[in-house]
């Protein structure tokens, strides 16, 4: 009797096995193809030499002795650090602002939730043609604001020490999608919350300090890594507007990537940078999440 | 709770409390619209005049024609852009949809064994920069000869290959009782009917989320086509907006037109599909807690 149910069980699990597979089948068989396979080789490539229009050679840690020699590599690092590093904080409390605003109660807020989440929606490149046209020195709506406070008009993107501030306040134009991300979260901290503190003599900001930050701390967390792994990713604007310049302050590390494997191409070293920058991009993910054990807030169910 | 609260304070009070809200509200509306207004502003604008400072804000006289300058500009085919992209977003979308939603049924349908190494080699690839797929991929589309071709932009997306829409369907998926699928010995046939027949049409708020970030994704993509298509025929409006731009000048009113022009479509989607949009974010699992 026990082994014949065991060996329907056997049988029965078989079929699952089957139809298992059957159904994750696209899903396995582009895994291999367009993922696994291709890192495979992504990491071959970068001992090599590779010029595109000819096979790849073995060059051993060339790459390595290049990239660890390339002022340009530094160059794009540092500038890719610094757009996120202040980019990103300022988005987060940009969204959070937002945030607050759409979470108060009054007739009518859907239509700004609307309104704030439109930019997000904008393609990125005609978000970068219209930035490029706001801040142009000569005729931009950038200096006009500023004229009519008296402020001398600035060339922005073309001012090596301003090229990278435009291009945060570009970027933070567009925070719909943590801004979202945040008002899930102030819907979800409970009125019961904010009423016991208000007895106790909590004002506006003492609420927002003691409730509503402790509890959106894993939002802010969530926000803050995938707003830091986007940032580093940064290319488009810096390819379209700026070309890298003035003088490398955009040269972005995606765009020091693009050029080596697109434009010189050295696939063989633009190989090893993109390791590197996947590289980076763990350890900063791991580092935030060793981090999160000490701010970050989980309610216990 | 906090209504009640409201209700019983005096009038005054809530009326000053409430203008100091939309007060609040309406600044930060203006700061998000200035931009987009001033983009529709430019391209209803004379040519010529959007070089005057301090600008018009307002454009005088209102001119529609940089709409249709922005559309027949010789050398610039608009139409075989927006040809380009709509087919490009629309096969890659229904490819994402279906097979997403296929690998996400197995994913939380079926006790297969293996079934959570995969899932969680399925998660890991969301971490994977695209920058880091970008080059071999490069490399493997052209040994395939598929560099200048359509095909980079579309075939991958029938094989699953963003793990962050199968994970957000197949969420939805644990939440549909699995009494269904459990009730009887079935064969794969069956299966794939309770997929089809069943699941999915009782699916639609995930689907419509899904559906919307790929519209967005694929309609919106600039490095995908710059990297594997150098054709003219082959350019999309992401890329065809780039050459209203030369070293002799920019035609900003055209420029600003074609964006629009770009916008229109994801814009009627957005307002069409404004509850999945949403709903889709707070989907992702971290809104929703």
């Amino acid at each position: 009797m026990e082994k014949v149910r065991s060996m329907l069980g056997t049988r029965t699990q078989l079929r699952r096995d089957v139809l298992g597979y059957m159904f994750i089948a696209p899903w396995l068989v582009g895994f291999i193809v367009f993922t696994a396979g291709p890192m495979v080789g992504l990491v071959y490539l970068a001992f090599t030499r590779y010029p595109v229009l000819s096979p790849p050679t073995f060059n051993g840690l060339d790459n390595l002795d290049r990239m660890l020699g390339d002022r340009f590599f530094t160059i794009s690092l540092w500038n890719t650090a610094y757009f996120t590093f202040l980019g990103v904080p300022a988005q987060v409390v940009w969204a959070l602002m937002l945030a607050l605003l759409l979470n108060m109660r009054v007739h009518g807020v859907n239509v700004f939730r609307t309104l704030y989440y439109l930019p997000t929606i904008i393609p990125g490149v005609a978000s970068v043609f219209l930035w490029m046209y706001i801040f142009n020195p000569d005729y931009g709506l950038a200096n006009y604001i500023l004229s009519l406070f008296g402020i001398p008009g600035q060339a922005w993107l073309w001012d090596p020490e301003l090229s990278k501030p435009s291009l945060i306040i570009m970027e933070l134009w567009r925070v719909g999608t943590m801004m979202v991300v945040f008002l899930a979260g102030l819907q979800g901290v409970p009125q019961s919350l904010y009423d016991a503190a208000a007895i106790d003599g909590a004002g506006l900001f003492a609420q927002f300090r003691h409730v509503t930050v402790p509890m959106i701390t894993p939002l802010i967390f969530f926000n803050l890594v995938v707003g830091i792994i986007s940032s580093f990713q940064i290319f488009t604007a810096a390819y379209i507007a700026t070309q890298g310049g003035p003088v490398h302050t955009t040269l972005f590390y995606v765009l020091f990537v693009y050029r080596h494997a697109f434009e010189n191409l050295r696939m063989g070293y633009a190989s090893l940078l993109a390791w590197v920058l996947f590289f980076i991009i763990l350890v900063f993910t791991l580092v935030q999440f060793r981090m999160a054990r000490i701010w970050v807030f989980y309610e216990v169910e | 709770m906090g209504v009640l609260r409201g209700g019983m304070r005096p009038f005054s009070s809530a009326l000053a409390s409430n203008t100091v809200r939309y007060a609040l509200l309406i600044f930060g509306g203006v700061i998000c619209f200035i931009p987009l207004g001033w983009m529709l502003s430019t391209s209803l604008k004379m040519p010529g005049t959007e070089f005057i400072f301090p600008p018009n804000l307002i454009p005088r006289p209102v001119v529609w024609s940089n709409y249709i300058d922005a559309v027949t500009r010789p050398g610039h085919p608009f139409f075989l852009y927006t040809r380009n992209s709509v087919v490009i977003t629309l096969s890659a979308t229904l490819g994402t949809v279906l097979t997403s939603s296929f690998v996400a049924f197995g994913f939380a349908r079926i006790r297969f064994r293996g079934r959570d190494f995969w899932f969680i080699v399925l998660l890991s690839t969301l971490m994977l920069p695209d920058v880091v797929r970008l080059i071999p991929s490069f490399i493997l589309f052209k040994l395939l000869g598929w560099i200048d071709t359509l095909l980079p932009l579309i075939v991958p997306f029938w094989f699953g290959v963003n793990a962050f829409y199968v994970f957000l369907i197949r969420q939805y998926f644990r939440t549909i009782p699995l009494e269904l699928d459990e009730a009887a010995l079935m064969d794969g046939a069956a299966y794939v009917r309770i997929y089809w027949q069943v699941i999915l049409p009782i699916s639609g708020p995930v689907l419509g989320a899904v559906t919307i970030f790929s519209v967005l994704s694929h309609w919106n993509d600039f490095l995908g086509p710059l990297i594997y298509t150098n054709s003219v025929d082959l350019r999309t409006l992401a890329l065809g907006l780039r050459f209203f731009m030369s070293r002799t000048g920019t035609d900003w009113n055209q420029l600003m037109a074609a964006s629009i022009l770009m916008l229109a479509p994801i814009l009627a989607l957005f307002f069409s599909m404004q509850r999945y949009f949403i709903r889709g974010i707070h989907m992702t699992g971290f809104g929703g807690r």
